[in-house]
């Protein structure tokens, strides 16, 4: 009885979750496609070490951390522009995505220099 | 062959300067003349060109060697074929007329004018600087062969000048007037080449052309360039490293310039006395050659300071440089010039005889030599009573006889030549002893006769001692330290063991205590044999005696101690090659399989497929790309500038370098900067419409 409550209530949070997140703005959404792009192009290189060895050490540190940095810019990105903050609400969303735009070409400078 | 060259010259530059400061010059010789014989004696028969047959020719000629009959008349028909040819060159026309004047060929009567004429025109046609030495050269060598044959410059004075304006203030010549690079050796030539224009003119130059000339070789014996560095010699060089002459060629080439230049001119050319002595000594020190072009070379030059115009160097040589004070020969000098002629009268000074150990003073001061006119010799037959045994440096000086000579002959200021001394050193008092160690007092001793080999019998324990001394005098009394005294004791099983015995004052003494040493002599008792050494290059009696044998009686070898290394039966395996290193190198990391690589580079594209496949599920679009042209402008340089930064970051992974990187990103990011405000700005304001509306 307990079990099936509780799966049923699992299930409901789960369509709860899903439908509240189909009513995000479509930018918000191609924002978090792009942070599960970079996270997940990070474990791929994760894997790869594990099975391969970290020979040029560098290169794989120079790899995750361009997936993690440019995944965290855009997570401070959507917090920046999603419209429900009330903290950023005199932030223009363009301002946001200058900003994102000019730390990632900080970052994939700083990469390519430490991909060797 | 340069290259070949080149090395070969520097190995000559290694082996003078191992020489040192003082060394001795010998002028010309027969080993000269032999070895001329094997370099310049063609293999095959026949020269392989009219410029190799002339040096050779010209090289014999001057040494005084005889000509082979049939090489001659081989080479007089190639001669003869040049010169009758009309389309030969100005080169070998001007060789074949050098071989000309040694071989003496028959060329036949009209064979002179076709020349004459033919380098007549090379003379009015020639504008680089070897047309004007050929051609005028050529004439030259016509007029001497050939008197009566009509040679007429033409305009002397203007071939003067042109070739004078090829000329550069440091005194070297550049080979034409379109090439800017100069050359020592060109103006060798060109020296030549006036010399030649001043002795066919028909008239006489103008007096103020010669008096630049003279400044241009003042200006070109600045660059004269230091041999080693205390003997005097003195050469030419090229300044550019990549010079197809060497230093001889150079220095002969300017030789021969000048004592053209000297003959022809009539006012005289002075020249400084000390740097023409180092030109002889540079091409006495030069040795034998072997390359044909360097002999060549080095005895034309030494032809030209022989007999010319300005001073002909005298070069003081010795047979011998070493004095025997037992057999008490005269020290022997020879005075001649650089080819091995007889000098005029002049007196040789022995001014200093300088010990190498006491610097300063002199042991024979100012003592003039006797001449002996059957063998052309100076000799010094007295040598005062303290001369000992040892190392010199003695001085000498010419001093020419005042009566007028044809020539002006020049040497060096002062000579400065080493010379040794041997004689034999008296060894007396040799004895060896076995002493108890904490006593001193003497158990067994022996005298010993070092001249011969000995049969001494010692016998002695690990506690006690053993001392050899002897006492070493040179002839005339002082002390004596040998530059090798070794004491070797050999035992039956083959180890060997050497120790320095050490001199003070007259005394040489050698103390072995055995009780320090039984850890060296590796514990083993038994017969050892006994060896002394006494060695020195002023010693005419050095010795390697066997004296004879000890027994020693040394502890048991404790368990640690060292074996004695490994004795081979052939004496010389230890010259033999060692046994090979085997270097370890980094072992290089252990790289991922190639396919393994590939597959995951593929697995890597997935998640951005996902991206753009999630994006398009989304519904993305580009609709609110702005459609005015100002802004599409924008946005489109926007887009365009975010590529090329991404396009500059892959440069800069494959090839560039951070700075360039920089640079192009600072300009980029500028750019960008304006590009980027005015898009968003407009995208901002269309938003803001938007939401107003």
């Amino acid at each position: 009885m307990a079990r099936s409550s509780t799966s049923k209530d699992a299930q409901d949070l789960f369509h709860s979750l899903r439908s509240a997140y189909l009513a995000t703005p479509t930018n918000l959404k191609i924002i978090d496609l792009y942070v599960c792009f970079a996270v997940f192009t990070a474990l791929i290189q994760v894997a790869y070490m594990s099975l391969v060895g970290s020979f040029p050490f560098n290169s794989f540190l120079s790899g995750v951390l361009s997936c993690i940095g440019t995944a965290v810019l855009a997570v401070c990105l959507r917090i920046q522009v999603n419209k429900e903050n009330k903290e950023f609400k005199d932030l223009a969303p363009e301002r946001a995505f200058a900003d994102f735009f000019l730390c990632n070409l900080v970052l994939h400078l700083v990469i390519i220099n430490f991909l060797g | 062959m340069m290259a070949g060259g080149g090395v070969r010259f520097l190995v000559l530059i290694l082996v003078v300067a191992i020489c040192g400061a003082a060394s001795v010059f010998q002028p010309i010789s027969d080993s000269h003349r032999s070895a001329a014989l094997d370099v310049f004696v063609p293999v095959d028969g026949s020269y392989k060109s009219l410029e190799e047959a002339y040096e050779a020719l010209k090289t014999l000629e001057i040494l005084g060697i005889e000509k082979k009959s049939d090489l001659s008349s081989a080479t007089c028909e190639y001669v003869v074929k040049v010169l009758g040819s009309s389309s030969s060159t100005l080169k070998d026309a001007f060789y074949a007329l050098n071989v000309n004047g040694i071989l003496k060929c028959k060329i036949g009567e009209a064979g002179p004018k076709d020349i004459v004429s033919q380098l007549q025109a090379g003379v009015k046609d020639a504008k680089l600087l070897l047309d004007f030495y050929y051609s005028v050269r050529g004439l030259v060598l016509v007029k001497e062969q050939f008197p009566g044959t009509d040679i007429s410059l033409g305009d002397a004075e203007a071939i003067f000048r042109s070739i004078k304006a090829l000329s550069q203030s440091d005194g070297r010549w550049r080979y034409s007037s379109n090439n800017p690079e100069s050359s020592t050796f060109a103006a060798g030539l060109a020296y030549e080449t006036l010399a030649g224009v001043i002795s066919l003119a028909p008239s006489e130059l103008d007096p103020s052309l010669i008096q630049t000339l003279k400044k241009g070789i003042v200006k070109l014996f600045d660059s004269i360039q230091k041999f080693g560095m205390h003997d005097g010699t003195f050469y030419f060089d090229e300044k550019s490293v990549d010079a197809s002459q060497g230093p001889i060629s150079t220095t002969a080439s300017v030789i021969r310039g000048l004592t053209s230049f000297a003959a022809s001119e009539s006012t005289g050319l002075n020249l400084p006395g000390d740097k023409i002595v180092g030109l002889a000594k540079f091409f006495l020190g030069v040795g034998i050659p072997g390359d044909a072009k360097d002999f060549f070379n080095q005895i034309d030059a030494l032809a030209c300071l022989e007999d010319n115009k300005f001073s002909v160097p005298l070069i003081l040589s010795l047979p011998s440089t070493v004095i025997s004070l037992t057999k008490k020969e005269p020290l022997k000098v020879k005075v001649s010039t650089v080819l091995g002629s007889k000098a005029p009268a002049l007196s040789v000074k022995l001014t200093q005889a300088l010990s190498s150990k006491s610097v300063d003073s002199s042991v024979i001061n100012n003592q003039e030599l006797k001449f002996d006119a059957d063998s052309a010799t100076y000799f010094l037959d007295s040598f005062p009573k303290n001369f000992d045994v040892g190392k010199y440096t003695f001085v000498f000086e010419i001093l020419l006889d005042d009566s007028a000579h044809e020539k002006v002959y020049i040497t060096e200021a002062q000579t400065k030549v080493p010379i040794a001394a041997t004689g034999v050193i008296s060894i007396e008092n040799a004895e060896i002893a076995v002493l108890d160690s904490d006593i001193g007092s003497v158990e067994s001793q022996k005298k010993l006769d070092l001249t011969k080999d000995g049969a001494v019998s010692l016998s002695a324990n690990h506690l006690q001692k053993l001392r050899l001394s002897f006492q070493l005098t040179t002839p005339i009394g002082n002390a004596f330290k040998p530059h090798q005294a070794f004491f070797k004791l050999k035992h039956e099983s083959q180890v060997e063991h050497i120790y320095l015995v050490k001199t003070s004052g007259k005394k040489a003494e050698l103390v072995l205590d055995f009780l320090g040493l039984v850890e060296k002599l590796y514990y083993l008792s038994g017969k050892y044999e006994i060896q002394l050494t006494i060695g020195d290059a002023s010693m005419e009696n050095s010795l390697l005696s066997n004296i004879g044998h000890i027994e020693l009686d040394l502890p048991e070898r404790p368990e640690k101690a060292p074996r004695p290394p490994q004795q081979s039966t052939e004496p010389y395996s230890r010259y033999g090659p060692k046994a090979e290193i085997s270097h370890i190198f980094r072992i290089p990391e252990k790289l991922p399989a190639k396919q393994l690589s590939l597959v995951f580079l593929g697995v890597i594209v997935l998640p951005f497929i996902g991206f753009l496949i999630g994006l398009t599920r989304l519904g993305v679009n580009i609709k609110s790309f702005p459609s005015s042209t100002g802004s599409a402008i924008s946005a489109l340089l926007f887009h365009g500038g975010i590529g090329a930064v991404l396009l500059l970051y892959v440069l800069f992974w494959l090839k560039l370098d951070l700075f360039t990187t920089l640079k192009a990103l600072s300009l980029l990011g500028v750019f960008l900067l304006f590009v980027g405000h005015r898009t968003l700005s407009q995208l901002a304001a269309a938003s803001n419409k938007l939401k107003s509306a």
